[in-house]
């Protein structure tokens, strides 16, 4: 073969899809599914478990995107970065979902750059200010194996639009767990100095994760996966008393309007903007 | 003064596009170990849709042809015409020979 390259090889064959630079054969994952909501949902619950996934997705994401140029390491910037845009796709299905089905007719933006602190339905450990590395790693590995046992059930979701979404995301969210617990146990089990930090990290997530665990009795699993990853990385996961309120009632800290302000000033400043 | 920094050690990373295809080499990043290398290797070089397998080795356990060997290893066969399969018909529909 003359053209011994994987990028070339891939493009071959794939003429009629030429606006990919690289990989091809990409996946719809809503092609085929009935957009209509099935007799006997609860509409407007169902919007409301789709704003609340997304708006989990979309301020981890930004979160996420913070650390890209101040990453440890190149690698680790492409890897964080990848992990928020496969939320951010996660955020942009479930918004246009809770769109058609809360009779608004929103389209996603409506959702991610027109409500304020006190409309996000996310839960608190999603909005915490960046902290160093260790807290990075500790907090993705919780809310990702926590949204993994959620979207896993989601996939026998009575709402056929919401199951495709689970399905894509199981996939998404078994990779983020992985990453993120190969951190944990390599920064736990690491130097005096990251063993210190990880603790630290697992000690400022603790009172976050009880208001984790409303819409689905997916505790014991999720606990199960922190014990055994905090097990491996040699430090304990601290049991502390949870903190009064609920994100999901849009109880927020004082860190969620600034994250939004910064995230929602360019589709503010120029209203129906195109780019 | 040795660093943290110093201990990831250099790979090269060699990615299968499709099944049936050979792995082909991509290009090379940091890691501390094999496992960090294989999800730096998914993280960096398949996040287009470009791979169903990745291999990953360490640069220093290559052993690669030099420049000075460049005439004695592979000018002898340039002049063999007959070492090649050019006698054959290949038929249209045979694709990567």
């Amino acid at each position: 073969m003359s053209d011994d390259h994987v990028h070339l090889t891939l493009a071959e064959g794939h003429e009629d899809d030429t606006r990919w630079a690289y990989g091809t054969g990409f996946e719809d994952p809503l092609h085929g599914v009935d957009s209509a909501v099935p007799d006997g949902i609860d509409a407007g619950e169902l919007a409301a478990v789709c704003v609340a996934l997304a708006d989990d997705a979309l301020v981890l994401a930004q979160r996420l995107a913070e650390w890209t140029t101040r990453a440890p390491e190149l690698e680790e910037e492409v890897a964080l970065a990848n992990i928020g845009l496969d939320l951010l796709g996660q955020a942009r299905l479930l918004y246009s979902r809770a769109g058609q089905v809360d009779g608004t007719g929103r389209d996603e933006d409506a959702y991610a750059y027109f409500r304020d602190a006190g409309d996000f339905r996310n839960v608190r450990l999603a909005e915490l200010p960046g902290g160093d590395f260790a807290f990075c790693v500790a907090r993705l590995l919780a809310l990702s194996a926590w949204r993994l046992a959620h979207f896993e059930r989601l996939t026998a979701s009575d709402d056929p639009v919401l199951a495709a979404i689970a399905a894509k995301g199981v996939k998404e969210l078994s990779y983020h767990r992985q990453y993120a617990a190969e951190w944990v146990v390599r920064l736990g089990d690491g130097t005096a100095e990251s063993h210190h930090r990880m603790q630290d990290a697992l000690e400022q997530i603790a009172p976050y994760l009880d208001e984790l665990f409303t819409a689905y009795d997916v505790e014991d699993e999720v606990g199960a996966v922190l014990k055994q990853v905090t097990k491996a990385a040699g430090v304990p996961l601290p049991t502390c008393r949870p903190l009064p309120g609920a994100g999901r009632d849009g109880e927020h800290t004082e860190h969620l309007a600034p994250l939004l302000a910064e995230l929602q000033s360019l589709a503010r400043a120029h209203p129906d903007a195109t780019w | 003064m040795t660093t943290e920094k110093d201990n990831w050690q250099l790979y090269e990373v060699f990615v299968r596009g499709k099944r049936g295809l050979n792995h082909v080499h991509v290009g090379s990043l940091h890691a501390a170990d094999d496992r960090m290398a294989l999800t730096h290797a998914r993280d960096l070089y398949t996040r287009r849709n470009e791979g169903v397998s990745i291999w990953v080795v360490r640069s220093g356990n290559i052993t690669a042809s030099t420049r000075d060997e460049k005439d004695p290893f592979f000018v002898p066969s340039a002049d063999k015409v007959y070492r090649h399969p050019t006698f054959y018909d290949i038929p249209d529909d045979v694709p990567h020979i």
